[in-house]
């Protein structure tokens, strides 16, 4: 992602993820992949969220980072550190389809106006202008965690009317389509980038504009979406990162390179109540 | 979709083939000699994490044509597999080098010039293709995989529930003809011991027809017995055990050894000058101009291998 600096210092990673860290509750579960959601995550459990529990897919529940060695796959020693249980790929997998896990995060190569997501083929499958790496757990995240949280830089070329290949499923193409499909468990929550949140309009589960960053136009946030998002009749502006939440999760990604206070005064806790 | 022997099959080759408990120690070369061309072949641990690379080295240097692998995430092992001509299909949920490498350019040019197929599944339903296999039925219902194009591409289909009537996505048990698994420890019959997490390696191995175990100690079976609930496979579930210290670099091997990023960085540089002509190239440097995989680990070095083993005991809980 980008280094552009926007709101308060804040590059669009920094702002999505201080954004997406805000909407996880504590006591709750969350399905985290590797680079800012987990980052997002563990911003979470050092501000409002101490008992927020980080679940990875390689088997790892219950992480807690050390700060500046964050993991590059959610199977290796650095997710792992600080776990409370190390299980294996299918077995975290069908926590989720149990209804365990509250929250889960993903991003996306390509999102069209029904929140699905493709991460596997840009072009025709048959003749694929690019094959990309693919699914990976995002479709079992979206169909089987609770609430799905999409968290991408808003590009154009990323919001697309239709995606071109289906990898993790959305509301498909609106209305009831989606649990017409089977998929009666979980939902999409929102979206979140570093111009807007958005969610979906119940009925028709088209994407709607629900809440600006702080400083951004609807027009902007239309002028980067390739198709037409409907708007909330009460759209919100988001407060900007704060100072501290920026200094955690500076020193989450890169280590104690700055005041480590912020991070050290809360202690690593064991477990979550659900 | 089913390209393997039917659960029924391999169930009845169990039941009809002697297994008798004897020392299964050989060496990778001879092991991997279980691998036909046209095999499915399943490579345990997943991407950059215990995957049986002194294993799959040895099957590089064997060259059977026209595998079938499947695995749960990839690494930079199917560009070689695909790159030397091993494998011409790919039935996983996610092919690259790890994320901050991007896409694996080999991948793209099989895939997209149609040299190669990549057979996606989700990630639990790689898992549970494995599972079915290991429980010894034909499939296993699930609520994921439904209403996504993967699920057409692989002309997957449903069953509902005799109970409530529910829809579900049917996961076809698939039972490998071989499966690669490296661990911890094993004895010489095979009882095979894993710390940390296992991937799929468990279930992968109780599917497949064949299973080929390296270990990074051949431990007595007192050993063995003296933490029995670290064992992931019993001895009649192995058909051949390799000694193969440091057997998954540059892979990490859980408690032991980190993962070797500069070996992947090297690679990928390779692979974005030459294209797959670079991953030829790496194989024909590291796999077929060395004699074995200790000939390869040689040239990576005792203090670099040093290094990531501190490394891991740094990251081990205390």
């Amino acid at each position: 992602m980008s280094e552009v600096a926007t709101t308060g210092g804040a590059t669009r990673e920094e702002l999505i993820a201080v954004t997406a860290s805000r909407l996880l509750s504590d006591h709750r579960v969350v399905f985290a992949g590797v680079g800012m959601p987990l980052l997002a995550s563990a911003l979470a459990r050092r501000r409002q969220a101490p008992d927020l529990t980080i679940v990875l897919e390689g088997g790892i529940i219950g992480t807690t980072l050390l700060p500046g060695h964050l993991p590059v796959s959610t199977n290796e020693m650095r997710a792992a550190f600080g776990a409370q249980m190390l299980t294996d790929v299918t077995d975290i997998f069908l926590f989720a389809q149990r209804g365990f896990f509250d929250y889960g995060f993903l991003g996306a190569a390509q999102v069209d106006m029904f929140g699905n997501i493709n991460t596997s083929i840009i072009g025709d499958i048959d003749s694929p202008d690019v094959r990309l790496p693919g699914s990976g757990g995002a479709n079992d995240i979206i169909s089987l965690c609770n609430e799905t949280f999409i968290v991408t830089t808003h590009e154009l070329r990323r919001f697309v009317p239709r995606v071109d290949f289906v990898t993790s499923p959305g509301y498909l193409s609106g209305g009831d389509s989606r649990a017409e499909a089977g998929l009666i468990l979980g939902k999409v929550g929102c979206v979140i980038t570093d111009l807007a949140l958005m969610d979906f309009e119940p009925t028709s589960r088209r994407m709607r504009l629900r809440a600006l960053q702080f400083g951004v136009e609807a027009a902007q946030v239309q002028a980067q979406t390739g198709f037409e998002l409907l708007v909330s009749d009460d759209v919100e502006v988001l407060p900007p990162p704060l100072p501290e939440e920026l200094e955690i999760y500076r020193n989450l990604r890169d280590g104690a390179s700055v005041s480590s206070e912020s991070t050290s005064e809360v202690p690593l806790k064991v477990g979550g109540q659900r | 979709m089913i390209d393997a022997v039917s659960f029924r099959e391999a169930r009845d080759e169990l039941e009809t083939s002697a297994r008798p408990v004897g020392d299964k120690r050989v060496t990778a070369e001879e092991a991997i000699r279980l691998v036909s061309d046209g095999d499915h072949v399943a490579i345990g641990g997943t991407c950059y994490s215990r995957s049986p690379m002194a294993l799959v080295f040895a099957m590089l240097r064997a060259q059977p044509r026209h595998l079938t692998v499947s695995r749960p995430l990839s690494c930079y092992e199917v560009d070689l597999l695909l790159a030397s001509g091993v494998a011409d299909k790919i039935v996983t949920s996610w092919v690259g080098i790890g994320l901050q490498w991007g896409l694996s350019q080999v991948l793209r040019h099989y895939v997209e010039g149609g040299l190669a197929v990549y057979e996606e599944w989700s990630h639990l339903a790689i898992g549970l293709r494995y599972k079915a296999g290991a429980m010894g039925v034909p499939f296993l219902p699930v609520l994921s995989m439904l209403g996504s194009d993967m699920a057409a591409a692989v002309s997957l289909k449903t069953v509902s529930c005799p109970y409530t009537d529910e829809r579900l996505a049917a996961i076809p048990a698939v039972n490998p003809d071989v499966a690669l698994i490296h661990a911890h420890r094993a004895d010489r019959f095979g009882n095979t011991q894993v710390d940390g997490y296992r991937h799929m390696d468990s279930d992968m191995a109780r599917a497949a027809r064949k299973v080929i175990v390296s270990a990074e100690r051949i431990v007595s079976t007192d050993e063995i017995s003296s933490r029995p609930w670290t064992t992931m496979l019993p001895h009649f579930a192995v058909d051949a055990v390799v000694e193969a210290p440091f057997g998954a670099y540059p892979n990490e091997c859980y408690g032991l050894y980190d993962a070797d990023f500069a070996h992947f960085d090297d690679y990928v540089g390779l692979v974005r000058e030459q294209g797959v002509v670079g991953a030829r190239s790496y194989v024909d440097g590291n796999v077929r101009e060395v004699a074995d995989f200790a000939g390869f680990l040689r040239r990576v070095g005792d203090e670099r291998l040093n290094e990531l083993s501190e490394e891991a005991g740094r990251l081990m809980p205390r």
